[in-house]
């Protein structure tokens, strides 16, 4: 199985983030913490006239944490603060093994973490990135 | 079936009945349980369950004597003068929060100074650096090299006329390596501290004898020395545990109790508040039977082939690097370790997919990382009842690592 789950979008996205870097005039900034294992993200979002317009992320972390943070941000550049929490609820439920198929597309290259709901040791490093942005979206931080 | 054959295989342990591909690798955190102990449990609770020290009849009495005769047992087994010296408690760190609260309290003031060393389990530092917070004391760190050693010029150097204890492990759970606890405790006794031994990850290991470490206090757990979870040791000083106060307190830990006050039990029942982990206790007696019955030379002997086994198989591979000393003989069955450009927690999901279970994060010693620069490692710990064949199979999954990350595709 894991030799799957860390099949070529997850290496892809590990080894050659597009979002791995600083983002100096955000306008929103967030730090995320998995205090057991001691990965710490922190996030960056600017959110122009309720739209998403770029993001980041730097810190350290897992090939998990780091892919599903990288695809994130693929999916909610473009959208609005409200769409990124409705991937962010599909997200959760793909975790939690309740997602329908249609929904699973919505999600394009996050669904490759659908596994993650199989590995509860791992379910923590995939939701880091998706807690912090619901906690930036929600005032979290600045 | 001779001592050696049956310290050579696994048909004890149960466990690999049940998971007969299991590679188990984590015996740091904890190891398993033979079926010697297991029986020995389930036989107390079936044959001499009754609660101890407190009932007026023949069942309790039995409970009360298989109680006692485990302490004497961890009394003979560590050295100890006396069984007043050994109090049973939950863990390693409820003993080492034992000494905090209750030492710690009377004889910690203002100004201070606590010595921890930087290599400390979080169990072995916390009750420290509460403490120091609480008194206004001042908790100072006694630091190692890059290969987890400490001389006796750096604890000449750190100790001061106000350093009133200096805690630090036989054996650290990150290095491996074993600390001159015996050099170091006659260092602190001429400068007036005492000194507190984590024996974790020691005890189950090499023979431990609290007179000749001459160390006022130690504490380790059962669970990692093949008995159940829940049950762990306090050794301490007979004259320094008589002056300290109670920790917990409830039944059975008293003499009078009145309106106004209390009297208290004598040692060691004065810390042993509440109903006690009797079945715990006649584990870990049944533990030190099945130590004592294969003897520690056999231990460590085998311990220390299968160490350097997988120490030169792993040198072999170039990207993986080995936290502590560059010899073997250091490591003492743990061997911690970073791979180039993998997060440990990846190394560990590919280890647990092909059924070996080791250890990925900071291992509870977060300082230790922040003094070495490294986020955090992977830890293969082994123990007696390893084989070469674990250790084949580790190093065949260690060599494929790189690649199944996505490495030199």
């Amino acid at each position: 199985m894991t030799d799957n789950f860390y099949g070529e979008v997850l290496a892809d996205h590990n080894l050659h983030p597009l979002h791995r870097h600083d983002l100096p005039d955000a306008t929103h900034v967030c730090k995320g913490l998995n205090p057991t294992c001691g990965d710490d993200i922190e996030l960056h979002l600017d959110i122009h006239d309720g739209v998403i317009t770029d993001g980041s992320f730097t810190g350290l972390g897992c090939a998990i944490s780091q892919a599903s943070a990288d695809i994130m941000l693929e999916l909610i550049i473009g959208k609005t603060p409200d769409e990124a929490r409705y991937y962010a609820s599909l997200f959760h439920k793909m975790i939690e093994g309740i997602i329908t198929d249609e929904e699973l597309e919505e999600l394009e290259e996050a669904g490759a973490l659908q596994n993650v709901s199989k590995m509860p040791a791992r379910v923590k490093c995939a939701m880091l990135s998706w807690n912090t942005m619901e906690k930036l979206l929600n005032g979290g931080d600045s | 079936m001779t001592v050696s054959d049956k310290l050579f295989s696994k048909a004890d342990f149960p466990v690999f009945e049940k998971y007969k591909d299991l590679v188990y690798l984590d015996n740091s955190a904890t190891q398993q349980k033979p079926r010697q102990v297991l029986e020995r449990v389930e036989e107390y609770y079936r044959e001499e369950n009754a609660n101890p020290l407190r009932g007026l009849y023949d069942l309790s009495v039995k409970a009360t004597d298989a109680y006692e005769n485990s302490r004497e047992k961890v009394r003979e087994f560590i050295g100890a003068n006396s069984t007043k010296e050994i109090i049973f408690t939950r863990n390693a760190s409820e003993s080492l929060n034992l000494i905090a609260y209750s030492w710690g309290r009377e004889n910690i003031t203002s100004g201070d100074e606590i010595l921890v060393a930087i290599s400390e389990h979080h169990s072995d530092l916390l009750p420290w650096q509460l403490l120091a917070k609480e008194k206004g004391a001042t908790l100072k760190y006694l630091d190692c090299d890059k290969f987890g050693k400490y001389t006796a010029d750096d604890l000449k150097k750190a100790l001061t006329s106000r350093t009133k204890i200096f805690a630090i492990a036989q054996i650290s759970n990150v290095f491996g390596r074993v600390n001159p606890i015996k050099e170091f405790a006659k260092i602190c006794h001429e400068n007036g501290t005492l000194i507190v031994c984590d024996g974790a990850q020691s005890v189950p290991h090499i023979p431990v004898d609290v007179n000749d470490l001459d160390v006022d206090f130690l504490a380790f757990s059962g669970h990692k020395m093949l008995a159940p979870m829940g049950i762990g040791v306090l050794y301490g000083r007979e004259e320094l545990l008589e002056k300290m106060p109670p920790f917990l307190s409830g039944g059975e830990m008293i003499e009078y109790v009145t309106r106004e006050g209390a009297t208290y039990a004598e040692l060691p029942h004065k810390f042993e508040a509440g109903t006690v982990n009797v079945g715990g206790a006649v584990g870990l007696a049944a533990a030190i039977d099945y130590i004592n019955d294969i003897g520690f030379e056999a231990i460590e002997k085998r311990e220390n082939e299968l160490t350097e086994l997988a120490f030169n198989e792993m040198k072999k591979i170039p990207y993986v690097n080995i936290i502590g000393s560059e010899k073997a003989e250091d490591h003492h069955g743990i061997l911690t370790f970073t791979i180039e450009g993998v997060h440990p927690h990846d190394i560990a999901a590919i280890f647990d997919a092909d059924n070996i279970a080791i250890r990925a994060g900071h291992h509870c010693a977060q300082p230790l990382h922040q003094h070495l620069s490294v986020q955090s490692t992977t830890r293969m710990s082994l123990a007696f009842y390893n084989d070469e064949e674990d250790i084949k199979r580790f190093i065949e999954t260690l060599k494929t690592i790189r690649r199944r990350m996505g490495y030199d595709r």
